[in-house]
């Protein structure tokens, strides 16, 4: 187990370190000067240059990029253009509102898309299965932020029961929660189902029956510990895909998360911020990737032994499913 | 030429389980409509997408306005017929070069074994960042308008491509048919071509079906924060957006939108499920 | 009559897929005593596997049916009992061994808690007497104890074998179902295997049905045999009167088209033909088109067993079978 932890550890940090390179390097090309923005029309050659000289923009390439790194590696991701406050302590103060959200949502998913899938599954063809079917087949394909409007209308204009922005207290946060856990619910349905049919169809179920087991024994025993490791799968997809498009149910209900935060900074051209926060989100996501990858190895003996050859075949279908 | 009669055939199989569906079919039929829609728009719309009257401003749907009007008096209907032209391009256009590219490196990496590692970390980083922080990243360097929109998405997409073409490729040409063309003397291009790229299609169809369908959502999510394409264009997730601050009142100018994003993205859902069931040889014993 | 402790008359299964229907056992009889070994021979399709299913009732339930006939195991009628009664013979009066035991086994569980399963499942015991139990069965069939905590994927094809052997004798049972358990081992895995089997089986005098193509496996290790073809028995009765004086013509085939040690052959001799669609059967004997002696009444009508020796009957017109209501 050991080793396959320490595999997967170098594996992350490979990966960290390129996202972090290709998107500083990708930054280098957006357009605008960042001197010009922050100066105005007004500025005077030695203002610009005395500014480009503090903002350290006149070194070349591979100093800036070493410097990054280095700054990244202490938690330095450099000043906001747009309010002169370390990116850092930006993002810090953004980032729970986004984790929230994420985490909420997630175990709102799990909680209604694993019992759903079990039943769909398990009565198949059945008026409950095909109801949830349909409706599950639904949530994978609206966009969040329709969800997010409709339930925003039916609630809040309509009804009238809750707000329809901001974060103040519990009841601000049903609606967004709501909107991104049905989403989530979805997905996770139509993977708890599949996943159990595909199962069930195995010849070892066939064995524990002719043991004697009860279908019920059945479906907790042996079948549910199989199907999870593409549910796992789906879930670690769907945390990452929050994480990166929370920034759509932010944007509806006014709340001042950290995708929101890099989205306006992008219109504003504050590339220090959107360089930090985008690479903040990336270092998250592979994080989560990592701890799935571990929980892989917790539930699949097979996995301990075969450093996660089998994880990429599961993987391999469902992935670049993201959030929308 | 066996081998060729027998692709024709499972094709043929294929074809007439998927047409036993009758979801996917009418998925299917669905789809081309909106194909014919976005193709022959300028045809067809009763309006002017940008024709502003200014006496019918913010009207509920109606006998003239079937989808009603927004607030420059614009129909709604119209706008939603040739938001399709987006829709499509944007969805299809994105998905076929992500696909194009994904299977080039996938069969890459699975046949060249020295080019194996490097194709898939490459991949990996790109995987690791969520779509849509990938893509504001990408249209923040860009710019935002529909062919950089296209250009993020397929970038987006294409290590997906990679990933399944790389798996099914690898599971070919481990077989041992492709070591005995080897051994017959055929060259490694011919082998990639004719024997593992057609056998390795069936999960990248599939994989084609969804990504369509995930990146119309992704494309009017773009769009629905600013990032794609720019007004007045009629585009759906941007009607979407545009319609935010009459939700009030004229709810169905955000609302119906929505809905055509849904009814494509459900389709491509249907249909990708339906061909994967075809597809799929244990579902017939 | 009281020795009987399985009796199988005039089963019929069939599956429903797509509107069709798959006949794949028709009118199947037969008969174990307690402690016989019983072959089942034939080839793939022919309903063998499904016979022994059907016998557990594990025939699965939205393609296949049982529609008729009657499977008594000690008298009673098992495709009458409740569902609880019959999860109380499985593993425990009647047990079964798969043919792929790659897939057969739980991959993560470990492979002396899947013994352990079947002891719960059966006998009122502790946990811990359960797993000390589990251990001795696993030294029985040749893996050491200590081997307990291992998973499936950490044993070759026939230490898996062995395992679900365990896991299927654990309890006593009084009959052994076992479908075709060497075919997807190497030969010389497959002996070992069959030696075990033979040893168990006289340990703890257990009955059984063993499910194969091979007739070496036949003359091996079992007592009776019954030919089976296209979901029917040919001809049934002890091995030697079986091998010595094959009389129904599939039989005959079946040994010519062997190869045979102590004879120079040019030539081995199959059976031209292929077996009929089970969806679509020939109206009369299933076997009549192949047939080299097949006559008129043979396309009619199907023939039904007729008794030409000491323990050995036919389902030929060539033997005098009467005819059966088609």
């Amino acid at each position: 187990m050991a080793k396959y932890f320490f595999r997967r550890l170098i594996s992350m940090l490979f990966v960290l370190l390129a996202a972090i390179v290709l998107v500083f390097t990708l930054m280098e090309f957006a357009p605008g000067d960042p001197v010009m923005t922050m100066l105005g029309e007004g500025g005077t050659a030695e203002q610009i240059a005395a500014l480009r000289e503090k903002l350290g923009l006149a070194q070349p390439y591979i100093v800036r990029l070493g410097s990054f790194i280095w700054g990244f590696l202490h938690a330095d991701l450099g000043e906001s253009y747009r309010s002169g406050l370390p990116v850092f302590s930006e993002i810090i103060s953004r980032y729970p509102i986004t984790l929230k959200l994420t985490f909420g949502s997630v175990a709102l998913g799990i909680l209604i898309g694993v019992p759903a899938g079990i039943v769909s599954s398990v009565k198949q063809y059945s008026v409950f299965d095909r109801i949830f079917t349909s409706v599950s087949l639904f949530g994978v394909s609206a966009p969040s932020f329709w969800i997010a409007m409709l339930l925003v209308l039916i609630f809040s204009v309509k009804l009238g029961w809750l707000p329809p922005t901001g974060t103040y207290s519990f009841e601000y946060w049903i609606l967004p929660v709501l909107t991104m856990g049905l989403q989530t619910s979805a997905s996770i349905m139509r993977m708890t189902r599949s996943s159990i049919l595909e199962v069930v169809r195995q010849d070892y179920i066939r064995t524990a029956r002719a043991k004697g087991q009860s279908e019920r024994a059945i479906i907790f025993k042996h079948v549910l510990p199989n199907a999870l490791i593409p549910i796992l799968t789906v879930v670690g997809i769907d945390i990452c895909g929050f994480l990166g498009g929370s920034v759509l149910v932010e944007t509806v209900f006014a709340m001042p998360g950290l995708g929101k935060f890099i989205l306006d900074c992008v219109n504003f051209k504050d590339y220090p911020a959107v360089l930090g926060g985008i690479l903040w989100i990336s270092l998250n996501c592979v994080v989560i990737t990592f701890i799935i990858d571990m929980l892989y190895g917790v539930v699949d003996p097979r996995i301990k032994s075969m450093y996660g050859a089998k994880k990429s075949k599961a993987k391999a279908i469902i992935t670049a499913k993201s959030e929308s | 030429m066996k081998k060729r009669k027998n692709r024709n055939g499972q094709l043929h199989d294929v074809w007439r389980k998927l047409k036993m569906n009758k979801l996917a079919m009418i998925s299917l039929g669905v789809l081309i409509m909106i194909f014919l829609i976005a193709i022959f728009a300028p045809l067809v719309i009763p309006y002017d997408y940008a024709y502003q009257d200014y006496n019918s401003v913010l009207q509920f749907p109606n006998a003239s306005h079937p989808f009603g009007t927004d607030n420059f008096g614009r129909d709604i209907f119209s706008r939603i017929l040739y938001g399709s032209r987006f829709t499509i391009f944007i969805g299809f256009g994105a998905t076929t070069v992500a696909a194009t590219c994904g299977i080039i490196l996938g069969l890459m990496a699975a046949y060249f074994k020295k080019l194996d590692n490097i194709i898939m970390r490459a991949m990996d980083v790109l995987i690791g960042m969520p779509g849509m922080t990938l893509l504001i990243l990408i249209i923040s360097v860009l710019g935002p308008n529909i062919k950089n929109m296209v250009i993020a998405i397929s970038i987006a997409y294409t290590p997906a491509f990679a990933r399944v073409t790389r798996g099914a490729a690898m599971s070919v040409i481990n077989q041992e048919y492709i070591e005995a063309c080897s051994a017959i003397g055929a060259n490694d291009k011919r082998i990639l071509l004719k024997h593992v790229f057609p056998n390795s299609m069936a999960p990248v169809i599939i994989q084609y079906s969804l990504a369509a369908g995930l990146s119309i959502l992704l494309g009017a999510s773009l769009s629905f924060v600013g990032m794609g394409v720019q007004p007045p264009t009629p585009e759906w997730g941007l009607m979407v957006s545009d319609g935010r601050s009459y939700l009030r009142t004229s709810w169905y100018m955000s609302i119906i939108p929505g809905l055509a994003i849904i009814l494509v993205t459900i389709a491509l859902n249907y249909l990708g499920d339906g061909i994967r069931d075809a597809l799929d040889p244990r579902l017939n014993k | 009559m009281g020795n009987k402790l399985l009796e199988i008359d005039n089963l019929s299964v069939h599956f429903t897929v797509n509107n069709q229907t798959v006949k794949a056992v028709n009118g199947l009889s037969l008969e174990i005593n307690h402690g016989e070994c019983m072959g089942l021979v034939g080839e793939t399709g022919a309903g063998k596997t499904t016979t022994a299913l059907a016998t557990i009732r594990l025939v699965p339930n939205p393609p296949g049916k049982i529609v008729g006939g009657t499977i008594k195991f000690e008298g009673e009628n098992l495709l009458e009992v409740s569902e609880k009664k019959i999860r109380a013979i499985r593993g425990n009066s009647i047990s079964m061994i798969f043919q792929d035991p790659m897939t057969s086994l739980n991959p993560i569980t470990r492979v002396g808690d899947q013994i352990m399963e079947t002891i719960l499942l059966h006998e009122k015991i502790s946990k811990v007497d359960a797993a000390v139990k589990a251990q001795r069965m696993l030294e029985l069939v040749g893996i050491p104890a200590n081997r307990y905590d291992e998973y499936p994927h950490q044993f070759s094809g026939g230490m898996k074998q062995r395992v679900m052997i365990a896991c299927a004798l654990v309890c006593n049972p009084k009959l052994l179902i076992a479908d075709e358990p060497t075919t997807a081992l190497d030969v010389t895995i497959q002996a070992q295997v069959l030696e075990l089997v033979k040893r168990l089986k006289r340990e703890f005098n257990t009955a059984m049905l063993m499910i194969t193509h091979d007739l070496g496996v036949v003359l091996d290790v079992c007592d009776k045999v019954a030919i089976m073809y296209a979901g029917s028995i040919m001809e049934r009765g002890s091995v030697d009167a079986i091998f010595d004086d094959p009389k129904h013509p599939y039989t005959q085939g079946l040994f010519k088209s062997i190869p045979d040690l102590d004879e120079e052959t040019e030539r081995l001799e199959p059976i031209p033909g292929m077996m009929p669609d089970p969806s679509n059967l020939p109206q009369g004997c299933a076997f009549s088109p192949r047939c080299p002696f097949s006559k008129e009444i043979c396309e009619t009508h199907c023939p039904n067993p007729v008794q030409v020796g000491d323990d050995h009957h036919v389902a030929c017109f060539l033997y005098g079978s009467e005819k059966e209501e088609v």
